[in-house]
Formats: C-alpha cells, structure tokens, sequence
C-alpha cells in the first residue's frame, strides 16, 4: 500500500485555489452519466449528495435510519467555528488553521488543515443561504461565541442545536434533488460490503433492514460518510447505531486505516447510573466556567455531599493546575477524573462520578445569574438525573465523544483504494491527535460541500472506468459473504446477548485503551478482545430471522466489527510510543501530568493495512512536516 | 388553478371555505339573537322588524327581495359549510383506520371534538325551528305575519321550549371552538394578542346561547306575552 | 420497580396485530423508558423470544427517531420530552403501561412500535427548502436578519419530524410539522422567494401522503416535544390563501 497523500505543490494559502484550477472538470453534458453512491447523510454524506446531484452527477444515497434528517450529526450541541472575523477580534484564515494544527497537537496534515480554515467562511454563507436560523444580534447581524478555550469569538450556534439546525439545512438541500429525482435514497439500508472491481470501487452490498433482502449497488465511484466509531467503547455520546461498520468493511477490502487510537473523551458528560445504562449525554463544556470540580479526601465516603465539610473536600483540578484550575483541557481534566474514581473516591450511587458544584457561583453571582446562563442544561440535568443542580452538586464523568482517526485519504479525500473517498468523521480527517471543540461540523461541510463534489469530478474526469453491473462475479461474492455471515449470527443461538458481550468489550477499551493507556494494559486488551471475539461467534445469541427488522441481528453485525476493529484500536495505541492529544500513554508524561510527544520518531500518521482477523497489521506511515506552524508543547501552566 | 375555486383543491382551503361561510352563519346567528331581543319591547317593535326585514332595501328592493337574496347565501352557506363538513369527516376518518386502543384527547378543549355531532343537531334544530315559527307546521296556532304572537304562543309550550334550550348547548360549543378554530384557519394570528382569540370566542358564544335561551325562559317565566291570549282552544283530532 | 406491560406486538408490515403482557422487573428508577424497554428485551431474548422492536437512536431527544404512545399519551406523560428522555421515576411500582404505535394510515407499522414516518421526508422534498445550490450564497451579512424573525423561526425549527403530533391528532392531521417547516422557512427573507409555491406543493402532498385536516384540535402542540404552538399553523392556512385565491401572490 502506497501512501500519496497528493498535496499539491506551492505556499499553503495557494494550494486549494492552484489545485482546483489543475483538477479536470467533466463536461456539464456528460455529468448525470456518471453514478456515485454515497453512504451515510450526515453532514459530510448529505452535503456531498446534495451537491453532485446538483452538479448533475446521478446520485444514490444510504443511511441506516429511517430518513437521512436523523443521522449523528443532528445531536451536536456547541457551535460551528468559522474564520469570519465578523467581531473583529482578529480572527483570520491562518489563526483558525494555527489553532487547529496546534490543538491537534501536530499530528495533522498541514495543508488539509489550511483549506479547511479557508473553506469554513463559504460554510456559513451557504447555511445562511438555506435558511439556518444561526443566533442573531438585535442589529440583525451574526452572534458568535468563543468556545472551548479559543481567544476569538468564531463559533457560529443555533441556540444548544447548532447540529440539528445544519444538518437539517443539508437535509432539505437533499430531500429536493430527492424530490427532484437526482438522488435516490436509500433508507433503513445498512451498507455491509464494499465491492472492489479491478483495484477500483465500485459499489456496495446492503441490507434492507426493514425487508431483510440483500441488495447490490454499482456506481463509478464510492463515498464514504459514516461517521465514528467511538460506540466501541459501548458507552459513548454517541447515537446507538453509530458504528465502524461500513469503514471497516472498506478497511479489510484493502483501505488502509489511519490513526485508530486518536479518541476524544469529553470531561463533562452525565455518569453511568447503573448496568442499565445504554449511553452517555454530553454536557456543555461551559459548565465548567462556573463549576467547581472535587471528590472527598477519603475513599469510600458515602456522604451526602451536603454533609461534607470544606476540609474534607478535594478540588483536586484547582489543586493540579492553580493557574487553569477547572477549566483545565478536556483531555486532562478526564483523566484526573478517571483517577480520582480509580482511586475509590468516586461519587454518586455507583461511585462512578465527580461533583461540579455550583454552591459557590450560586453564593457569588445568585441564583438568577446562573439560572440565566445554565437554566436549560440544569433543566436536563435535573431531568435525566433526577436532582436539583440548584441545591445538590452535579455529577459528571467523562465519556467518549469523537474519534479523529479513520480511513486514511489523501488530498483529495480518496483512500488508498481508488475511486473510494471519505469524508466526515470517518475519515482520519484534520484534526490531527485532538479535535477543536465546534470544528467537526466544520469539516464534515466542508468535505461534503466544497471538496468531495469536486475531487470526484477529478476522478471521474480522468476516466479508465469501465462500465459494469451488478451481475459482475464482485457483488455476487460480496453477496454471498453478507449472506452467510447474517446466516451465521442467526444460527449460532449461544447464550450471551449481543448488548451483553459489547458491554464487555466496551469495559475493556475503557480500562485499557481509554483517557490513559500503558504498554502492559494494551497487552492485556489485546489477549483479552480476540478471546471475547471467539466467545462472541460462539456464544452470542441473536433471535428472530433475517427476514424482517430485526434489530438484534443489526447491533451483531456492528459488534462483530468492533470486535475485531477494538484490537486494532490497542494495536495502534501500543505502537504509538508517545503521548500526543487524545492518546495518552502514561509512560510519556511530564511531571504535572502533561501528554509529552515524541516528535522525533512519531511525527507521522500511522496507517494499518489489513492482513486478515487475528493477525498483525501492517503499519505504514505517512511522514507529517510542519512548514507553518512550529512544532511546539502545550502548556497549561 | 387559482381564485377561490382553487381552495376546494386542498384539505387546507376546503377549512378556508368552512370558515367563511361558517362566519356568514354565524353572523346571521349573532344578528337573529340581537333582532330577537326587541321582543321585550313588545309587539309593535316585534313585528315592525320582523316586516322590517321583509322591506328591508326598500324601495330598491321590492317587498321580501332583499331578503331572498339573505336567504338564498345562508342556503348557498349552510350548503358548502355541510359540504366541506362531510368531506372533510370522510378525509380523516380514512386517516386513522386502526383506531387506539387507549388515547388521550390532548386537544385543547373538549369542544372541538363536538362540531360535526353539534353541527348536525344544530341543521336538526333549524328544520325544526323553520317549520315552527316560519312555516308554522308544527306550531299550535300560527297566525301568519304575526311573528310576535307565535313568538309568544310558540314558546309557551314546554316541551318545545326546553328543546329550544337543549339546542343552544351544542350550538354554543359550535360556536365556541368554530369562532377559535376560523381565527386558526383563517390565518388570525399575532402572537402578541393570541391569547385572546380563545376568551372572545367563548364570550360571543355565551351571549348568543344566554340571548337565545332568555326568550323561552322570559315566555315561560310570564315575563313577556300576557298581551297574547292564551292559546284559543286549539283543535287537535 | 416493577411494572406490567401491555405492548402492541406485530411481526411485520401486513402481520396481524395484537397486544402482549410482560413483566418488567428489577428496573431502575435512574433509567430512562428506553433502557427499561431494554431490560425486558434482554430478558425475552434470554426467554428465547423475539424482543420488542422500536425506534431510537440518539437517545437525548434530539434525532426524532423514537417515540410511541405510553397510556395514550405520545412520547408519555412528561411535556416538552420524548420519550427515550423519559425516566422511571415518574413511574410507581406496579404500575400498568400500555404501549401502542403511532397509529396513521400515513404512518403503516413496520414491526411491533417501529413504524415508517418516510411521508414527512416526501413533504419536505416537495417544496420544504430553499432553492440554494452549493457555491450560490452570497456572504452571511449580505441580508440582516431581525432578531426577532431568526428566534420565532428557529422556534419552528426545532421540529425534529418525530410524528407525535400526527400520532395525537385525532384527525392524524400533519399539519403541526408542516407549518413548521413553512413557518421557519416563511420568517426568514431567504425564505420569501419560493414561500407560496412551497405552502401550495406541502399542503398538497400532505394530502396526498392520506393525512387527515386540521380542525385546531391543539392536541399535536400539547403533545409535541418542542412544544411547537399552533400558531404556525394559523400562519400556513394565511399563507396558502394568499396563495391560492391571488393571482401572483409575490406582487403586492
Ligand atoms: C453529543 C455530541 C455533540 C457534538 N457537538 C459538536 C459541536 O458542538 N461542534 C462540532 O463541531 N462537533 C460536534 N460533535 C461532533 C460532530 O457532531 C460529528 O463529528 C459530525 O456530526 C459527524 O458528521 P458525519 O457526517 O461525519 O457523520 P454522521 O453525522 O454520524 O453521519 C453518519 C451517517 O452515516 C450513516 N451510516 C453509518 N454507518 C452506516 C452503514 N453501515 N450503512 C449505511 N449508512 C451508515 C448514518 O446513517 C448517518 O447517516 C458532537 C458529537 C456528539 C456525539
Ligand atoms: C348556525 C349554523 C352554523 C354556524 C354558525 C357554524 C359555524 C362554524 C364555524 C365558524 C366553523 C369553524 C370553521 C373552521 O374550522 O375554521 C365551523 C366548523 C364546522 N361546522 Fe359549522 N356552523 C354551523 C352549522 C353547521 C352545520 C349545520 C353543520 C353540519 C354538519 C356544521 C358542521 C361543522 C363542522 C364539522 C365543522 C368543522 C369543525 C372545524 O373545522 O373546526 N356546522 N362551523
Ligand atoms: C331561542 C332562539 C331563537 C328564537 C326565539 C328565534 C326566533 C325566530 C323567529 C320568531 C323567526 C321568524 C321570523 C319571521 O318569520 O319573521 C325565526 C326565523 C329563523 N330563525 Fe330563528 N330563532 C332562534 C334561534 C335560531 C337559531 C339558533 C338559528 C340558526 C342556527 C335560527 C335560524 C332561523 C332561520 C334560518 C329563520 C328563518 C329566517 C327567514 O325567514 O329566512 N334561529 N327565528
Ligand atoms: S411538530 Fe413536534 S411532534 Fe410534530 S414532528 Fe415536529 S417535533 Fe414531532
Ligand atoms: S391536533 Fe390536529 S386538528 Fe390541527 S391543531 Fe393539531 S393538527
Ligand atoms: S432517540 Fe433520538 S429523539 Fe429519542
């Protein structure tokens, strides 16, 4: 597998403009004779649908819910960043691609980086366009926010939905090429094979999850917008049926894998209540302006927290960091939390949680002033946990939330398999080792709108794709795999349920593979996943036939790939000798706890390729050079 | 198509034409009560409007004329009104063909779900109404262009005067959610004054029922009509 | 706790239905509706049954994919909250549920509580947009917004096409969800271009999707979990008037 990562030549400001003047175009006449299947209507797949049916291409699209408004990219909360300047606080393009190489703490392709930032302002103009009712000032014009610890106010929200109101924007932008008979969508359909014709992509299998049947797609090119895979860990902020499936399948077809390892945990979501917990719901990271964070000094003390007097209380982040206190970043103010639960002196009914508590700001500013800034999220709080964040401290832990790595694609967003381009979350994307708050649905439009449409039209242009049909010997074997595997799962009528074992392979990525990692754990996790991967074929039970919706038999199929997918998780996370944003390898700290890079020997996207279940991958890498922006360490002090 | 032909196309506009020619019914309602009431003042006001109407437009309009061409559009109204009614009932009927098992009416009130029962009590009562005091035919003794004294003489009767008040509690809740609803549907709507749609509908019902009911209760009560004799012996074979 | 269920079982599409009585036992009062529903699949499945189907994805009230009637109620008893954010506690032991499907001849059940909600996406795809191809925008702050309009319409927005309020419409109407979305998309300049010729095709293929009228019940807002008021549904009746009875409806 040779990695090009075909960036094209130039200064950094230059590169998108002189590549889309290089890339050939397809004449308007002979565009809807050319076919692409997208799957997945998020943000990036819709946006990408939308846009090539509107350039004429003849689209077809897929997702596993039961109409494309309801995929993942509705539940984002926090806001979209955009290098407008429209404060004038002197936001610019190069400040935006700055923040986000160094946030992601420079294990990000520079240039992908730069045409993101460059790309974000059109972003806005287009949501606008659709009719996204962003928060607006009384002059009419745009509200901003800074978010997550950014010194400008670029993030663009819509009220706590910004997710949902731009995802719809892209979704009625679909619904009328739909409407308009330019794309064909294809709901409640889970993809489940990729098919490879002649080293190219050239179409899917999928499954009807509502009449079972097993049907083939062909098209001259593929896309993939699936979104991430952090549902891995069982419990995660993701929606349920989030999945790596379809990544997956493309991986083992043969594209390689970038960076499995890079996970983010978001500090502030509500704790596990107990073994009934499904997932996880987020918290605004803002809660922690006014939020103070502490645990009790001793284990196990099972207080009201009411009754726990000042001294014997731990404000242990304040204690860490005195300069950041509790707004410390996201990835270590996780990882204290961790500790603090690991060292039993977690809170709440399963000792699983910490306290942020509001006693203070309530004391200092009044209630109103709190209520004012916070009321909806203590409503949910109050709501889902079923106390007063007013009177009794909140309780938070952290949860995995976004997942920078992913199918590795160049430039162009193409994966090492030809004709075969990712987008969105799914793939190893510019977020490097650690994602900006407010920078994902950033990229998952700038995919899907601006670069996807085009570079496939490069590909396309280029030609060399000869036509074929489904009856091509490819799809009837991909057929038949699909077939005998759903076979398998419904014949197997073992004794653990599906949810049951992907609890414990949740459990052990959470303890081996999740905020903080060593060598010795990912050992274990790896002895420990291909064992629950045998019992799972072995013992697993799935009721009902493949006949019908049959949702059991779903979540089996995803499980069967996260299981095999989770290894290749501690694999990545084992080889990956550093400390670097999300991937946090004990043995690479500073004293005060900072991750510590090893840019000498890991300055490099790792990227696996498949060599079959149960063996090694191979690793390839793709060397990363900063030309921009200067390798350097945070610091929090 | 376009003009208001076009409003029978879709379910929205035949809710339009429901709302306009139920707000012609319901003026004519609101005005019958109002002229109904100069029966306190005795006979000769009475009759004097109830001729009145009937040269009403004059001399443009020949005796009756004017009042024809009232007739004719409450006709033409109560037509399309039932019309739209009935379809409109077929429509959602069809949309709900596996009824709950158990189901909440969360509607905002009760009365909405009385207006096709109400409306057919009420075209049931006007029928009736015509041939009492218009017609005469089920009236013990209708004395022709005496509105006054078979006002008095019809009213007289118990059985028909509780049926006149039994008739007025589904025409006040018609009324009720039928002034709200064609403020909905006739797209009456400023978000800074909603919340006083629902309070006047109820207010203009309640005075139209109120109206309407104190005449048989007034007749009743002897309050009104010793100046009409008491029935002459009427013959029944 | 432990609670008694009546839930409306049926196989497929075209199967027969009809209702099934389980004993959820053990449940925690910390977990949501659809975490108990969990809890008693788990047991049926170890039981060797088929578990009870519905929808649900995000589980934090924002993707539209879940909801059913509890007692009658869509999404249950709790305002402003569907029902995967609905928790046991407002439950007592021993309580008794029933839990029933949407129930429209525009919405035919797929399986047990899932039913197939693909209507509202072709009313959308009949005119619930504004015509912007990708690159046409121009800059955000070419046309300002009034605050006001931006806040009213985003209120419509919040739609997150559940289907509760077709479900508790005596009439099944879907007119709550499509006043919405014409309401959202009629407050905002962007949105004036096409607003009469989008009211017209929505209206129309509410109807031909065999939703039932709007006779201003206000069940859909009482049940609806973005409390969406009726009021946009005033302004689409206006809407299409206009644009029915006037000739060129844009000209004034
Ligand atoms: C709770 C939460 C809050 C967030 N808040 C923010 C925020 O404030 N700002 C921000 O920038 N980012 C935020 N994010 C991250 C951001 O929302 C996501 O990264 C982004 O929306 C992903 O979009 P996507 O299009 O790549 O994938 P998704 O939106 O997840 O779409 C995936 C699509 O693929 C389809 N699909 C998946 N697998 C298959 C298959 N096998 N077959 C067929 N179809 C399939 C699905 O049906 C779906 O349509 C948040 C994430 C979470 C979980
Ligand atoms: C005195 C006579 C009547 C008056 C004043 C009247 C008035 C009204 C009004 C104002 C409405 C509201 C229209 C809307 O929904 O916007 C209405 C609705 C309705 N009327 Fe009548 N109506 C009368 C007679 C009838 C009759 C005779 C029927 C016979 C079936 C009837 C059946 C209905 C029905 C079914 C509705 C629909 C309810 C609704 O859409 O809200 N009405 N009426
Ligand atoms: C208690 C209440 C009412 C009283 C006392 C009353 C009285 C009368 C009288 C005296 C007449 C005859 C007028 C004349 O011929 O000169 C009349 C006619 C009529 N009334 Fe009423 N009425 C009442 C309620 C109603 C209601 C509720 C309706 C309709 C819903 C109604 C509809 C009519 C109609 C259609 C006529 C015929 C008018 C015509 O001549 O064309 N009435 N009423
Ligand atoms: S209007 Fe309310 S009830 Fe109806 S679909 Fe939208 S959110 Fe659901
Ligand atoms: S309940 Fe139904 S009748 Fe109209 S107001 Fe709501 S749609
Ligand atoms: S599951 Fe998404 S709204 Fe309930």
């Amino acid at each position: 597998m040779e990695l090009n990562a075909r960036i094209p030549a130039g200064p950094i400001q230059d590169k998108w403009t002189k590549h889309r003047f290089d890339m050939k175009l397809v004449n308007p006449a002979n565009k809807r004779k050319y076919s692409v299947i997208v799957v997945g209507s998020g943000l990036a797949g819709g946006a990408a649908a939308a846009t090539m049916a509107e350039l004429g291409y003849e689209v077809s699209c897929f997702c596993y819910q039961d109409s494309p408004r309801r995929a993942h990219s509705i539940a984002a909360q926090g806001g979209i960043n955009a290098a407008k300047n429209y404060q004038g606080d002197g936001d610019s393009i190069y400040r935006l691609f700055y923040d986000t190489v160094k946030g992601g703490d420079f294990r990000a392709r520079e240039a992908n980086v730069y045409r993101l930032a460059e790309l974000s302002l059109a972003i806005i103009d287009q949501a606008v366009a659709q009719g996204v009712p962003f928060a607006r000032e009384y002059g009419g014009y745009l509200a901003n926010r800074s978010f997550g610890g950014a010194q400008v106010s670029r993030t663009f929200y819509a009220r706590g939905q910004t997710g949902q109101q731009l995802l719809l924007g892209c979704y009625q932008a679909l619904e009328r090429q739909i409407g308009a008979g330019r794309v064909k969508m294809h709901n409640r359909h889970e993809m489940l094979e990729l098919v490879v014709v002649d080293g190219r992509a050239r179409g899917i299998v999928t499954r009807d999850l509502i009449s079972g049947r097993i049907e083939s797609h062909v098209a001259d090119a593929v896309v993939l917008c699936t979104g991430g895979y952090a549902n891995v860990f069982y419990l995660s902020t993701n929606a349920k049926g989030c999945n790596v499936t379809a990544a997956w399948r493309a991986h083992k077809k043969g594209a390689g894998f970038a960076n499995p390892c890079y996970t983010q945990i978001h500090p502030t979501s509500l704790p596990p209540a107990g073994d009934h917990q499904s997932k996880l719901t987020l918290m605004s990271e803002s809660l922690r302006n006014d939020g103070r964070v502490w645990v009790p000094k001793q284990q196990g003390d099972t207080r009201p927290p009411g009754q726990i007097p000042e001294d014997e209380r731990d404000y242990y982040l304040e204690r860490y960091y005195p300069s950041f206190g509790n707004l410390a970043p996201r990835d270590i103010a996780s990882r204290r939390a961790k500790e603090m639960v690991d060292e039993g002196r977690g809170v709440g009914p399963s000792g699983i949680g910490v306290y942020l508590d509001f006693r203070d700001a309530i004391q200092r500013l009044g209630k109103e002033v709190i209520a004012e800034r916070y009321g909806n999220l203590f409503d949910m709080y109050a709501n889902i946990a079923g106390e007063n964040p007013y009177e009794v401290p909140m309780r938070i832990y952290p949860a995995p939330h976004y997942t920078m790595g992913g199918l590795w694609v160049d430039y162009n967003l193409m994966s090492t398999i030809p004709g075969l381009h990712v987008g969105g979350e799914a793939n190893f994307s510019d977020h490097g080792a650690n994602r900006l708050g407010a920078s994902a649905l950033m990229q998952g439009l700038a995919d899907g709108y601006f670069i996807l449409p085009l570079t496939l039209g490069d590909y396309l242009a280029r030609g060399g794709i000869d036509k074929i049909d489904t009856d091509h010997a490819a799809f009837r074997a991909a057929e038949e795999a699909v077939a005998e595997r759903t076979k398998k799962f419904l014949s197997i009528n073992g004794k653990r349920t599906v949810t049951d074992i992907h609890r414990e392979l949740g459990a052990i990525l959470w303890e081996y593979c999740g905020m903080a990692r060593n060598a010795a754990g990912l050992k274990t996790a790896l002895e420990k996943i291909p064992a629950l991967r045998e019992e799972f074929w072995e013992n697993v039970r799935v009721p009902g036939d493949g006949q019908n919706l049959n949702q059991q038999l779903e979540h089996a199929g995803r499980l069967a790939d996260f299981l095999e997918f989770g290894e290749l998780m501690c694999h990545d996370a084992l080889d990956r000798d550093e400390s670097a944003g999300g991937h946090f390898r004990e043995e690479h700290q500073t004293e005060d706890g900072e991750a510590l890079r090893n840019d000498q020997d890991f300055a490099h996207a790792s990227v696996w390729e498949f060599k079959g279940v149960g063996q090694a991958p191979v690793k390839h890498k793709e060397e990363l050079t900063f030309e921009n922006v200067p390798l350097a360490t945070r610091s929090y002090k | 198509m376009r003009g208001v032909a076009a409003l029978g196309e879709s379910s929205v506009g035949k809710k339009i034409l429901m709302a306009t020619t139920g707000l012609i019914l319901y003026g004519f309602v609101v005005g019958h009560m109002v002229g109904n009431l100069k029966v306190f003042l005795g006979p000769e006001v009475f009759n004097h409007y109830a001729e009145g109407l009937r040269v009403f437009g004059d001399p443009f309009f020949a005796r009756g004329q004017l009042l024809w061409v009232v007739r004719v559009v409450l006709l033409f109204a109560v037509l399309v009104h039932i019309g739209a009614a009935v379809k409109l009932w077929l429509r959602s009927r069809a949309a709900r063909r596996h009824p709950y098992k158990k189901f909440d009416n969360l509607a905002f009130s009760q009365a909405s779900r009385t207006m096709v029962w109400g409306g057919i009590t009420i075209l049931a009562f006007v029928i009736f109404h015509l041939m009492h005091l218009t017609w005469g035919n089920v009236h013990p003794d209708f004395v022709h262009g005496d509105a006054y004294h078979n006002f008095i003489a019809g009213f007289r009767s118990w059985p028909v005067s509780l049926a006149y008040i039994a008739a007025m509690i589904p025409l006040g809740l018609h009324l009720y959610h039928g002034l709200w609803s064609a403020f909905q549907t006739m797209g009456v709507n400023d978000p800074n004054n909603n919340q006083w749609r629902r309070p006047l509908a109820m207010a203009i019902a309640l005075v139209v029922v109120i109206g309407n009911i104190s005449f048989p209760i007034a007749v009743l009560s002897g309050a009104i009509g010793d100046d009409v004799p008491a029935a002459t012996a009427v013959v029944v074979e | 706790m432990n609670l008694t269920l009546h839930v409306w079982r049926q196989a497929g599409p075209d199967a027969e239905g009809r209702f099934e009585t389980y004993q959820a036992e053990g449940i925690s009062e910390h977990s949501s509706f659809l975490e108990m529903l969990d809890v008693v699949n788990e047991r049926i499945i170890a039981d060797g049954g088929e578990p009870i189907a519905f929808d649900h994805d995000c589980r934090e009230g924002i993707c539209g994919m879940c909801g059913f009637l509890v007692n009658g109620e869509p999404h249950g008893p709790l305002p402003a909250t569907t029902v995967c954010q609905l928790h046991m506690r407002h439950y007592q032991d021993g309580d008794e549920l029933w839990l029933e499907p949407w129930r429209a001849t525009a919405f035919p059940v797929i399986r047990d509580l899932a039913v197939n909600r693909s209507a509202f996406d072709r009313i959308i795809a009949s005119g619930g947009y504004i015509s912007a191809a990708t690159g046409s925008a121009p800059d955000a702050h070419a046309v300002p917004v009034p605050k006001e309009n931006a806040e009213y319409a985003m209120s419509a927005a919040e739609c997150i096409g559940c289907g509760a309020c077709v479900a508790a419409c005596p009439n099944a109407s879907a007119m709550l969800f499509t006043a919405a979305k014409v309401g959202h998309l009629g407050l905002l300049p962007q949105g004036q271009p096409e607003r009469y010729t989008r009211v017209v095709d929505m209206v129309a293929t509410m109807d031909e999707e065999h939703f039932g009228h709007c006779t201003n019940h206000g069940a859909c807002q009482v049940a609806c979990p973005k409390e969406i008021s009726v009021d946009y549904i005033a302004r689409l009746n206006k809407d299409l008037r206009t644009a029915k009875i006037r000739k060129s409806p844009n000209i004034r």
